[in-house]
């Protein structure tokens, strides 16, 4: 039976919550037990202290500090002496990265669609360029990403070039194979009635490609941010940007640990909506269909 | 067996050979068979008797290696760029991203009708198929005879003058199929629509047809065509004369190879014995 | 697709020569192999042509050279990357099938435990590359090891849950019917059925180890790995090394699919993906 998007979307978002609660409760938990004293300022200017029974340098407030110093640091300032909070900085630099990322994703999905459509159509450039498409996936174009981001200046063009290769072939695989799955029988049935090559690519290749679109296009929203975040590492590269962020607050880490942690939050958040975003429009699209064995 | 004058369907000397990587099969010999106006002409025969494929030649989804088709007095061709045909077959082949509607809708939609006839004419379909109610419902939420209904609607939908089924009962269990039978007849006797039916069915095929036209495999040929006189409208009482009986078995016997009535033995092209005709259907004898 | 396959009762006759299969073998590869020339041809032409100096995209043959002559520094990187891909991909690869049957038992936790997993894909672990670093040591290969593990996993999960519970109720109720335990329908039927879809995980999981190792390189590690290779082959602007060892990680992504698909080939022979002659 399909599930209306709404019951969707509260289910997800009390899965979300639930996950994170469970996450918060490890870590603390753990520190509970082998982490660095814990401290609570006792309201009398001296303080409380809490010593955990185990010794585990893992869970050290260096390395996993407490989640509420997380908190309070993206409260606080990015950098000594300025004005804009850690938490205002990392939108910021989410909005950035995640517009390469997106303009990437667009322009890959479209291009994705486009060969899909050329190679049902045309037996030669199919057999003259899918050997290609599927060999490119060999090709690590994340470990490229730098590469290719210097080449075009480090400038965020390169980075929508790396986002869109990560895109397209992907969606291009998936994409015909969508364009090729209806039934032999559906495509008699439309020349039965004598439908056009076009009318056909329209009422019935096209709707019946989406769920393989979708799948492709779910991996591809991923992709095309860590390959905005890895092709914005390379020194002299934007200063905008998680990809920066996340390699400036490492050389800060013995000082400051709490800002890492603060990013990789923000990556994350970045992509799992990312992600979402791609679900909600699959739930739009495929209404009314029967719903597959899909999480 | 040839009607002179006015026939709809005219199929003369068709072959049809498959090439493949494997070799070439005669899935079609020497086939001459005419249809007149409004006749139920049913196809029945085992495996590998072309019948399928004979359906196909006829409503130009594959052309024959030699012969000619003429429906409506215009090439096979020219008759399905026209839209005089209809198409069902087994499995309902419904859009499952379309609701029951927007599926009958379908064939008006390529045409190009516009929408308030769309509608009238989506409505008129379904009320034929006594499925008006389920209109804004979803394929995966009826059942198999419930979507054969949907799929005979959209074969009707633009009115074609000839409908082309393949086995469309064929899944069915055989309480459905009968009813799904009577609503065949109902709707074909409303419509005076030409019908070419395939089957494996010898009871539905003399239920349902003006003529039985019996195939063989290997090659694939007509081996007799065999009036069906039984009084129309037919219903569940016709099941149950003598009559009915007697036109199973001879169909039976034909498919058999062992009729020895009127126009035994008799086969466009190559001569066959009895003996040889029961060596083939062996392999291939329907239940 | 030709019409040809949909008819009932269709047998095909004897294959054709050995001669025509070749000569239409040759014939549908062609345009392919053409387009590769061109490709390549193109390539050297045009970049000697502009005398673009090595500036990011060397010519091909400045890349063999530089693969020639880095030869053993290149062995010696490939071999440490590959040892921290592979071992985060066994870790990872177990953990996510152990975790898959304990998840599997089930229904109810399955419901809960795989979407999260499907989330926790859409992360992008690899910027959890310098916390890794900064808890096991920047020279440390288990540093590059937890980001594959943390990789691999989920896929890994994902596939193999869905494996063992998608199975064809009919085989189920044919196991019951047969009085058969919860055990030995395990074995007999949800294993077998899941064993596609473990490969299909463990194509994506090679790839993924041997990416995400050469990218958690790339922020910070030891000298003699591939990604540093890369970064400090590019920072020193000799880009016909950086390609070479590009090329190295391609060739080595190339050689754990094959041996993917070839182990693939012996345990599921049966399977339809391997009939049809392809994946």
């Amino acid at each position: 039976m399909t599930r209306s998007p709404v019951r969707a979307i509260a289910r997800g978002v009390l899965l979300g919550l639930l996950f994170l609660a469970a996450v918060v409760a490890v870590w603390e938990g753990a520190k509970a037990l082998g982490g660095d004293p814990w401290r609570f300022p006792d309201g009398k200017g001296g303080e409380t202290v809490y010593v955990p029974p185990l010794k585990w340098p893992i869970v050290n407030d260096l390395a996993l500090p407490h989640v509420w110093k997380i908190a309070d640091a993206l409260a606080g300032p990015v950098q000594r002496e300025q004005a804009q909070t850690l938490a205002g900085f990392l939108v910021a630099a989410a909005i950035h990265t995640g517009q390469e990322a997106l303009f990437g994703f667009l322009l890959g999905a479209l291009l994705g669609l486009a060969l899909a459509a050329g190679f049902v159509h045309s037996k030669l450039a199919e057999r003259a360029f899918m050997p290609y498409v599927v060999a490119s996936q060999t090709i690590p174009i994340l470990a490229l990403a730098p590469l290719i981001a210097f080449a075009f200046g480090n400038g965020v063009f390169g980075i929508v070039i790396v986002a869109s290769y990560l895109t397209f072939f992907p969606v291009a695989i998936a994409q015909l194979r969508g364009l090729t799955s209806p039934d032999p029988r559906a495509l008699e049935l439309m020349r039965s009635c004598a439908a056009t090559k076009w009318t056909i690519f329209w009422k019935l290749r096209m709707p019946a490609s989406l769920p393989y679109l979708f799948s492709a296009l779910k991996v591809a929203a991923t992709a095309s941010i860590v390959g905005a975040i890895v092709g914005e590492g390379n020194p002299g590269g934007s200063q905008f940007g998680l990809g920066r962020a996340i390699l400036n607050f490492n050389e800060q880490y013995t000082s400051a640990p709490e800002k890492l942690w603060a990013a990789i939050l923000a990556a994350s958040l970045l992509g799992i909506s990312f992600f979402l975003a791609v679900r909600l429009a699959e739930l739009v699209a495929l209404r009314g269909r029967p719903a597959s064995g899909q999480a | 067996m040839t009607v002179q004058g006015k026939s709809v369907v005219s199929v003369l000397g068709v072959n049809k050979v498959f090439e493949s990587a494997g070799g070439r099969t005669t899935a079609l010999e020497g086939i001459d068979l005419a249809i007149g106006p409004g006749e139920f002409v049913s196809l029945i025969g085992p495996s590998g008797c072309g019948k399928s494929t004979l359906l196909r030649v006829i409503g130009d989804l594959t052309s024959p290696t030699s012969g000619t088709v003429t429906v409506n007095g215009k090439t096979a061709r020219q008759a399905r760029q026209d839209r005089d045909y209809g198409i069902v077959f087994q499995a309902p082949v419904l859009f499952d991203w379309r609701s029951v509607q927007a599926n009958v809708a379908l064939p008006l939609e390529v045409k190009g009708v516009s929408g308030a006839d769309r509608q009238r004419r989506v409505q008129a379909m379904l009320e034929l198929v006594e499925l008006k109610d389920f209109a804004r419902h979803y394929p995966y939420q009826l059942s198999g005879g419930m979507q054969q209904r949907v799929s005979i609607a959209r074969a009707l939908a633009l009115e074609p003058s000839i409908l082309l089924m393949d086995e469309p009962f064929g899944a069915l269990d055989e309480m459905t199929r009968e009813r799904m039978n009577a609503e065949v007849q109902r709707i074909w006797q409303q419509t005076g629509t030409t019908v070419v039916f395939v089957t494996h069915s010898i009871p539905e095929a003399v239920f349902l047809s003006s003529k039985v036209v019996v195939m063989s495999p290997r090659p694939g040929r007509i081996v007799r065509v065999i009036d069906v006189d039984l009084p129309r409208p037919r219903n569940d009482d016709t099941r149950e004369t003598a009559r009915y009986f007697e036109l199973i078995t001879e169909v039976r016997e034909t498919l058999r190879g062992r009729w020895s009535g009127e126009g035994a033995a008799k086969a466009s092209g190559a001569a066959t014995s009895v003996a040889s005709m029961e060596r083939t259907q062996a392999e291939g004898a329907v239940g | 697709m030709s019409l040809a396959t949909l008819e009932p009762g269709f047998v095909s006759a004897p294959k054709a020569s050995p001669v025509t299969r070749v000569v239409r073998q040759v014939r549908d590869q062609a345009p392919a192999i053409v387009v590769f020339v061109a490709v390549i041809g193109l390539w050297e032409a045009v970049v000697s042509a502009l005398n673009l100096q090595q500036f990011v995209l060397p010519r091909p043959s400045e890349i063999a050279t530089a693969f020639v002559a880095e030869l053993p520094v290149l062995q010696k990187a490939a071999g440490a990357t590959l040892y921290e891909a592979l071992g985060g991909l066994v870790i990872g690869v177990s953990a996510g099938v152990l975790t898959a049957f304990a998840v599997s038992r089930w229904g109810r936790v399955r419901d809960i435990v795989l979407p999260i997993a499907v989330g926790a894909s859409a992360i992008p672990i690899i910027a959890a590359a310098p916390i890794m670093s900064n808890w096991f040591g920047i020279l440390n290969p288990f540093a590059k090891m937890a980001i594959v593990i943390l990789l691999t996993f989920f896929p890994m999960l994902v596939n193999v849950a869905r494996g063992l519970s998608q199975v064809d109720e009919s085989a189920v109720e044919l196991m019951r019917a047969s009085a058969a335990s919860e055990g030995q329908i395990l074995r007999k039927v949800r294993i077998p059925n899941a064993l596609p879809y473990f490969f299909t995980a463990l194509k994506i999981c090679t790839t993924l180890s041997l990416i995400g190792a050469v990218i958690a390189e790339y922020f910070g590690g030891a000298n003699d790995v591939l990604g540093r290779v890369i970064v400090q082959s590019s920072s020193r602007l000799r880009f016909d090394i950086t390609w070479a060892a590009i090329v190295v990680v391609a060739a080595t992504g190339i050689v754990l699919y094959l041996a993917v698909v070839v182990v693939e080939r012996v345990v599921i022979p049966w399977h339809a993906s391997q009939r049809a002659g392809g994946s």
